[in-house]
């Protein structure tokens, strides 16, 4: 009753038999070992899981294995190419994370929505992280962050 | 950003966290990555209803699924010969204890309880099983509200106590207090409820368990912040297994805010599983298991009136608290509500008269426990809202009855009436520092400017002390209880001159391995790269008692502060001895030590580590080796103290609140790293944010949790807060060798009632003298309206 899929992901391919009802979280961390991703609810609130599907932030475990079909996956692990990306860079440099448990999503999140946004302000930041709970920053430092990875981004 | 390098100036310096390339590269193992082989899948059936006989449970068709391994009950566990309980670690006089066991015996008592045991191969047959199990229930009446949980005819959560109460605990001095009302000018009197809150670390709560039923040895990885208390509570009261056959592992833990101490069923069924299984099982709790199981914080129903006199100087504090214990005693649950809150009456005030009454009350609900503050929140929030009710009905400015009841300066160390003696402050200067950076003088003809345009804006001060870094090991012990609050460490300086620091708290997210690695840098002299350090791990680590209580920078750092002075005291002899010099006549500088005024010919301590290891010239007497333990048991708690202020605008006509600023001025001593600390001020700040505005647990008449996933229930989110302006007074510790206090749970503490403060504050037009959190824009508007 496995049903077979091809993906690529952080820039391997992948081909997997998957049960019908196997969540994309699932398939990365129990399948591919990928625990980078993490999840932190049930109800598509929290953004642990957020992962890149064809370049867009989405919520993995809202996502079955089987409609990621073909698709091309980018995990936190995939994210430093050689050297830190400027979002985790700025995420280090200011303190943007305590126990790291939100940040693989946030960093996440935090990419798609400086591809979208380059240079967004404070409130265009808060808003676009809605997406995104972090229980120990008070968001203050993640927000100080995006703004530092826009800057170097920019520059 | 200060250079991440040696020595003596890295302690008090911004150091970006060592922590992090783990885990913004998604390398970092939390408890749910770990994978051992062979491992099976636990799941646990909890109980739908907050109150039920359960007459049968029929799991037949759960066993005969593919792939399921077992299904157990409660007899089954009473059948394998483990005692089988969760126990409570703090005792009451005269409390009532009934019994815990780690799954329902006969009668659920909240929704949630834990009813039946899924292992199975994988995680999705463990789940798909739970809906194959059929209990036969029969559903009794339950109740959630801890006051109505006391009145006659009440649904009883436990047969051995009446009216539902656990305890009845008092503080301070009636009869004095109520002759200080009898003699009181003015009287100031509120009802206060303080919200239920989920604790909502963003890691849920697992287990990974490993029983090796060969050597009889258990390994447990688990969601902790506090490895050794569970290893001891796992092998007394849950497994039977020796303490010396159980190795408690924290593997990296997302969050914990209190809710990670304590000792749940669910931790103790995973390793029982093992047991039974022979295999590695993991549990990992979904987040709506999180909101069922995890102990949640606060809920308490309080009245508070203030006495004074006729220039608005406080006289007499009476307080009459009923503080939810939920449906049984958690790990450390009769503390929160008592020595955690009662003591905390005194607020910054010079208090003369305090009567403080609790009941510990149990209701059909999960059981609550420390919770970001414990206490020390619930304390903060009846005694700044009394403050500020005082300053309304005497027609003093808040700040102005604050500072005319500071305790004063030269006035330390001051003996409160509620047991606690406060070593060093200076509320005054903290309080002017915040005033004149929020602009308080301008702000208040601003607010009147606005009024008359219909903008109603608010200011809310919030002048908060607590008492942390917990704590002296025979005064908690006096109290109560059944654990000591000690902190150890070791410091080994290896042959190389390399460091390696084992302390007994366990960390978080709090970043530990950079600050201990910071204190030891300035001790010992030796670069900051050159110092490891290790903790969350009983089977390394002699003991300790984790972290929680804002206790690791006072006691893990002060142990860790001490085993560092050992180890130069030692290393003092050998130099001397390879100088030839007396000991009494050697400087120790950046990690060097030299004969005064001959700074030429030294030994550095790597030096001396080497000569340490190879034991060929060694001082007569001098055992090999450079390293120290320390056990360290602070003298007093410590006392963090400072000023919040919060602003808001309130639209009048839909309810909404607005917090436009933020302010913080703390102080916490000395300041290890200024860039960990203003983090986790900036946490704190908004949890508390999320009590007042946004965050509560809902049960409904009939105990059922509506609020139970994070669809219901308001974790806020960035755009709910605004960005957070932080400043500090340095007061040092005057009893432990770092002169630090605690940072953790300053925030939360002070937040709340700033920012509940300053809507009523805004709604002191319409006469609203005050408004329960969360406040929402619904209660807003009916304050308003009616």
């Amino acid at each position: 009753m496995g049903i077979s899929i091809e993906l690529e992901v952080n820039g391997a391919s992948v081909s997997k038999e998957v049960e019908p009802r196997l969540l994309l979280a699932h398939l990365l961390r129990e399948e591919l070992g990928l625990t980078g991703t993490k999840i932190g609810c049930d109800t598509s609130q929290c953004g642990s899981c957020t992962i890149l599907l064809d370049g867009q932030a989405v919520k993995s475990c809202t996502v079955l294995a089987v409609q990621a079909d073909g698709g091309e996956i980018t995990t936190i692990e995939g994210l430093a190419n050689g050297e830190y990306h400027p979002v985790q860079q700025a995420f280090w440099d200011n303190h943007g994370l305590q126990c790291g448990f939100c940040t693989p999503g946030m960093i996440i999140s935090c990419v798609d929505l400086l591809g979208t946004n380059p240079q967004p302000s404070e409130d265009e930041i808060r808003h676009g992280l809605e997406g995104n709970l972090c229980r120990c920053t008070g968001y203050h430092n993640i927000v100080r962050a995006v703004q530092d990875a826009a800057e170097t981004m920019n520059g | 950003m200060a250079g991440e390098s040696n020595g003596a100036g890295v302690f008090g310096s911004s150091i970006r966290r060592r922590e992090d390339p783990e885990l913004i590269t998604g390398r970092a193992k939390y408890t749910d990555d770990l994978q051992l082989p062979n491992t099976a899948y636990c799941t646990i059936l909890r109980s739908d209803y907050a109150h039920a006989k359960i007459n049968s449970i029929d799991a037949s068709e759960a066993e005969a699924l593919d792939g399921v391994i077992a299904v157990y009950t409660a007899s089954d566990i009473a059948d394998s010969g483990v005692p089988g309980g969760i126990p409570v670690g703090w005792l009451l006089p005269d409390m009532k204890i009934p019994e815990h066991f780690m799954l329902a015996k006969d009668t659920t008592r909240y929704v949630g309880d834990g009813v039946a045991i899924v292992v199975a191969e994988d995680q999705y047959t463990a789940h798909d099983a739970l809906d194959l199990i059929y209990v036969d229930y029969d559903p009794r009446d339950g109740i959630a509200d801890p006051k109505k949980a006391t009145e006659s005819g009440a649904p009883l959560v436990h047969d051995e106590a009446p009216n539902n109460i656990a305890f009845d605990w008092e503080i301070g001095d009636k009869e004095m207090t109520d002759a200080a009302f009898a003699n009181a000018a003015h009287v100031a009197s509120l009802d206060i409820v303080n919200n239920r809150l989920i604790p909502n670390a963003m890691e849920p709560r697992a287990a990974l368990a490993d029983y090796n039923n060969i050597t009889g040895e258990l390994t447990l990885y688990m969601t902790t912040q506090n490895p050794h208390i569970h290893r001891l509570l796992m092998s007394l009261a849950s497994l039977g297994l020796p303490e010396h056959k159980i190795r408690v592992i924290a593997p990296e833990v997302g969050g914990g805010f209190g809710s990670k101490i304590h000792h749940y069923a669910d931790e103790a069924i995973a390793a029982w599983a093992s047991m039974q299984t022979g295999r590695p099982v993991k549990w990992t709790a979904t987040r709506t298991e999180t909101y069922l199981t995890d102990a949640h914080g606060r809920d308490h129903v309080t009245h508070a009136e203030m006495a004074m006199d006729e220039n608005g100087r406080f006289t007499g504090l009476r307080v009459d608290t009923y503080a939810a214990m939920g449906a049984y005693l958690s790990t450390f649950a009769p503390a929160v509500p008592t020595y955690l809150y009662g003591t905390l009456m005194s607020g910054e005030y010079d208090l003369p008269a305090i009567y403080c009454h609790v009941y510990g009350v149990f209701t059909h609900t999960v059981p609550v426990d420390a919770y970001r503050g414990a206490g020390r929140p619930e304390a903060t929030f009846v005694v700044e809202r009394i403050v500020d009710e005082a300053a309304r009905v005497s027609g003093i400015d808040p700040a102005e009855i604050r500072r005319r009841n500071f305790v004063a300066p030269d006035n330390f160390p001051y003996q409160t009436q509620v047991a606690l003696a406060y070593d060093s402050g200076n509320y005054e200067g903290a309080l002017d520092k915040a005033l004149a950076e929020i602009g308080y003088d301008d702000f208040r003809s601003e607010q009147a400017a606005a009024r008359e345009q219909g903008k109603y804006l608010g200011i809310g001060l919030s002048t908060y002390i607590e008492a942390c870094g917990l704590a002296p090991s025979a005064v908690v012990g006096s109290l109560g209880a059944q654990a000591g609050q000690w902190e150890s460490a070791v410091v080994r300086v290896h042959a190389t001159g390399k460091v390696t620091v084992y302390s007994g708290c366990s960390g978080h997210g709090q970043g530990h391995e950079t600050t201990f690695a910071q204190i030891v840098a300035s001790a010992l002299g030796v670069p900051y790269e050159d110092i490891d350090v290790i903790e969350g791990d009983s089977g390394v680590m002699p003991h300790g008692w984790g972290t929680y209580g804002s206790r690791s920078a006072a006691t893990g750092g002060s142990a860790i502060a001490s085993a560092a002075e050992k180890v130069v005291d030692k290393a003092r002899t050998i130099a001397a001895h390879l100088l030839e010099a007396a000991e009494e006549d050697l400087e120790f500088e950046n990690g060097n030590f030299f004969v005064k005024g001959s700074p030429d010919q030294t030994q550095s301590l790597p030096d001396v580590a080497l000569q340490a290891y190879l034991a060929h010239n060694l001082p007569k007497g001098i055992e090999p080796a450079l390293e120290a333990t320390s056990f360290y048991d602070p003298e007093n708690f410590v006392f963090p103290f400072g000023t919040h202020i919060a602003v808001v605008e309130v639209c009048a006509d839909t309810g909404h609140v607005e917090l436009q600023r933020y302010l913080a001025v703390d102080d916490v001593g000395n300041v290890i790293n200024p860039m960990i600390v203003d983090g986790q001020v900036h946490g704190g700040i908004a949890q508390g944010v999320g009590q007042s505005l946004y965050e509560t647990a809902v049960y409904d008449e009939g105990a059922n949790l509506l609020s139970g996933t994070m669809l219901d229930y308001a974790v806020p989110k960035a755009h709910f807060l605004p960005s957070f302006e932080t400043d500090r007074t340095v007061t040092p510790c005057p009893h432990n060798p770092l002169g630090v206090k605690g940072v953790g749970e300053a925030g939360t503490i002070a937040s709340p009632a700033a920012v509940v403060n300053a809507v009523v504050d805004a709604l002191s037009p319409f006469g609203v003298a005050h408004i329960d959190m969360p406040v929402t824009s619904e209660k807003v508007w009916n304050a308003i309206n009616n």
